[in-house]
């Protein structure tokens, strides 16, 4: 069954601006209704993803689609890739740079909160192609 | 306890009552990390910090905190307050320390 999509194309070259998807996502599961539990754990680990990839990704793509049963959510950009992912999901792992640091991220919690907020999440890299993030949030 | 309230008798600084404002305070987080205060937080947490950038605004809306309390004597700058007004944080400052709020919102809050 096709859900309702929305699509958003993530600005690389602004951090200011990170957070303008789950935002706008989390307006849109409002008006629809649906329980603060999920739309917290939906807004969370988008916006996580969305400050991944301003970071690390030079910006991307987020693709949402929801369904009464589920939230599927699809992060693809065209950065540079994850050479070790299990390393990469370790709380405190990180390789971001020192401004982003002194703005409150970096701190290695991007992934790990991700895994943390979604129901379901996988992760498919190619160093030097990108990282694409999947991430499911069941609403029942 | 809404975070107006608790300005109010602590004389600190309302910069924006937002919709917050009249949330009732359930407990707090004290942190700078703003990755991991979207992580911890609780709904309906004070969030005392001195992380003073835009992002700290949109972790607050995110996560869904009372309110924004900016410590330190630290300032929101203009485009700060104005996502902040937009979003319907409630945001107060003041002089004292996170561990000085900290303090007062633990007794606020029964649990100390």
């Amino acid at each position: 069954m096709n859900g309702l999509k929305w699509t958003y194309e993530v600005d690389g070259s602004d951090f200011t601006r990170a957070g303008e998807a789950s935002s706008n996502v989390k307006k849109n599961l409002r008006k629809l209704g649906v329980s603060p539990e999920v739309i917290r754990k939906v807004s969370i680990a988008l916006y996580e993803g969305e400050i991944n990839m301003v970071i690390h990704a030079n910006g991307g793509k987020i693709d949402v689609e929801m369904t009464p049963e589920k939230i599927d959510m699809v992060l693809a950009d065209t950065g540079k890739g994850i050479p070790d992912i299990e390393q990469a999901m370790q709380e405190g792992w990180s390789t971001a740079p020192d401004e982003v640091r002194s703005l409150g991220f970096g701190a290695g919690m991007g992934l790990p909160n991700m895994k943390k907020y979604s129901d379901e999440m996988r992760i498919e890299s190619t160093v030097g192609v990108g990282t694409t993030v999947y991430m499911t949030v069941y609403i029942k | 306890m809404t975070p107006l309230a608790f300005a109010e008798k602590y004389g600190f600084h309302i910069v924006v009552e937002g919709a917050g404002g009249c949330r009732d305070i359930e407990g707090a987080y004290c942190c700078d990390l703003l990755s991991m205060v979207m992580g911890r937080a609780k709904e309906n947490d004070a969030f005392v910090t001195v992380m003073a950038n835009i992002n700290t605004i949109a972790v607050a809306v995110l996560a869904d905190v009372a309110c924004v309390i900016l410590c330190e004597g630290i300032h929101f700058d203009d485009a700060c307050i104005a996502r902040a007004e937009q979003q319907e944080v409630c945001v107060l400052e003041t002089e004292e320390s996170s561990f000085a709020v900290a303090l007062k919102l633990g007794k606020e809050l029964g649990l100390c």
